[in-house]
């Protein structure tokens, strides 16, 4: 999650004050995981310091903050071009599990035992997920959705090798 | 409490084994997974478990009374009276409207003809099937004939809920509609579910899975 392009968006969306953007952040993107003040306003500082957004002269008001910022076109043209641009996808998101896989095999130690374990763990993950989907709303749903098809792509390539663990063996004790 | 149990169940196909030493327990009220690559017994597993198929080797437990001992008979009238079936593909009975299909498991255990069609009209609405009594089921798309097939396995109390693949035929929009039916309508009656599923997605429903491999039971170890 990137905080400064994710403010940037939020800030494009309209101009907004420093608690009302961690309010949002925290709403949509922190999910348990709450982005501290100080971090938002270094971020701010920074953005600001870049020419992607601009302060407002300070407004009357209660609270100590209430300096509105607003984005700048050179902040808005570098949101629509990260909206726009793919993820990079992680081919070797599973390098972790198949160094640990591949290094069981050579050293003939219980692979399929290994996978089982972290199948054990993906499902309870999955099952945590799906829970939070029966209970929750849009937003959680949909983020619940997001992390169970990733879990359930890895159990997928699980399966794979545990089908294939006989010939991994034989490839990696060559 | 368990309430179904496999022991050291064998069953081959011709030459073909399909369990070879299967052990596997149910607790009363769980909602249980059973996992496993195609061809690696879980549904011959499930079957055998319903009594639907007899092992050659083994034993069955319902409720602390032999299962794979009974006569054809009495396999069948427990298969009526305690169990609930739900399968890959519904397997409504076309000639029947969708109430009546709901109500054959109380029809074939001999309630009458009116308070069986009441009993199943009351899980229209809890299935969200409302207006789809006299449908048959080609009029139903694949989602609704299948929470019909789901209010048919439960409208008769089964002590347990056997289910094949219920989503497998299903878009996983609909197959998670009807996974969430399934399980929030057995907990609600107290059922217990054996669910084979290849789908990680529907075994998150359940409250614990096992993975069959080459004929044997493999329970997970959570962390």
């Amino acid at each position: 999650m990137s905080v400064p392009l994710t403010l940037l968006g939020l800030l494009e969306r309209e101009p907004s004050h420093g608690y009302d953007l961690k309010r949002d952040y925290d709403t949509f993107f922190g999910r348990g995981k709450p982005l501290p003040f100080g971090q938002v306003y270094s971020t701010l500082g920074r953005l600001a310091r870049d020419g992607k957004i601009v302060m407002n002269e300070a407004e009357p008001g209660d609270g100590p903050d209430r300096k509105r910022y607003v984005i700048t076109e050179q902040g808005a043209t570098e949101v629509n071009a990260w909206l726009a641009e793919p993820v990079t996808p992680e081919p070797n998101l599973q390098s972790i599990l198949f160094s640990k896989v591949v290094l069981a095999l050579m050293l003939e130690r219980p692979a399929e035992d290994y996978l089982d374990a972290q199948r054990a763990a993906h499902l309870q993950r999955m099952r945590e997920l799906t829970e939070i989907k029966r209970g929750g709303g849009l937003v959680d749903g949909l983020l619940a959705d997001h992390g169970l098809f990733h879990l359930e792509a890895d159990l997928r390539w699980i399966d794979t090798t545990v089908a294939r663990l006989d010939a991994l063996r034989r490839e990696v004790r060559r | 409490m368990t309430i179904i149990e496999a022991r050291g169940v064998e069953l081959a196909f011709g030459r073909t084994p399909a369990l070879r030493g299967a052990d596997l327990a149910v607790r009363a009220g769980e909602i249980l997974a059973v996992m496993g690559p195609s061809g690696s017994g879980k549904s011959t597993l499930l079957h055998c478990l319903a009594g639907i198929l007899v092992p050659q080797a083994g034993e069955i437990h319902f409720d602390g009374r032999r299962v794979d001992t009974l006569g054809e008979n009495g396999r069948s009238a427990l298969r009526r009276d305690r169990f609930g079936f739900v399968f890959q593909f519904g397997q409504l009975v076309p000639e029947l409207t969708a109430e009546e299909n709901v109500a054959l498991p109380l029809l074939l255990a001999g309630t009458r003809r009116e308070p069986a069609l009441r009993a199943a009209r009351a899980w229209f609405e809890r299935l969200g099937l409302d207006g789809l009594e006299r449908r048959r089921s080609g009029e139903l798309s694949g989602g609704q004939a299948q929470r019909v097939a789901l209010a048919r396995g439960l409208v008769a109390r089964p002590r347990v809920l056997f289910a094949d693949e219920p989503t497998g035929s299903l878009d996983s929009l609909t197959g998670e509609q009807v996974m969430d039916l399934l399980v929030g309508s057995a907990r609600a009656e107290g059922t217990t579910v054996v669910v084979v599923t290849h789908e990680a997605r529907v075994a998150a429903y359940a409250d614990r899975e096992v993975i069959v491999r080459d004929g044997k039971v493999t329970s997970l170890v959570h962390p």
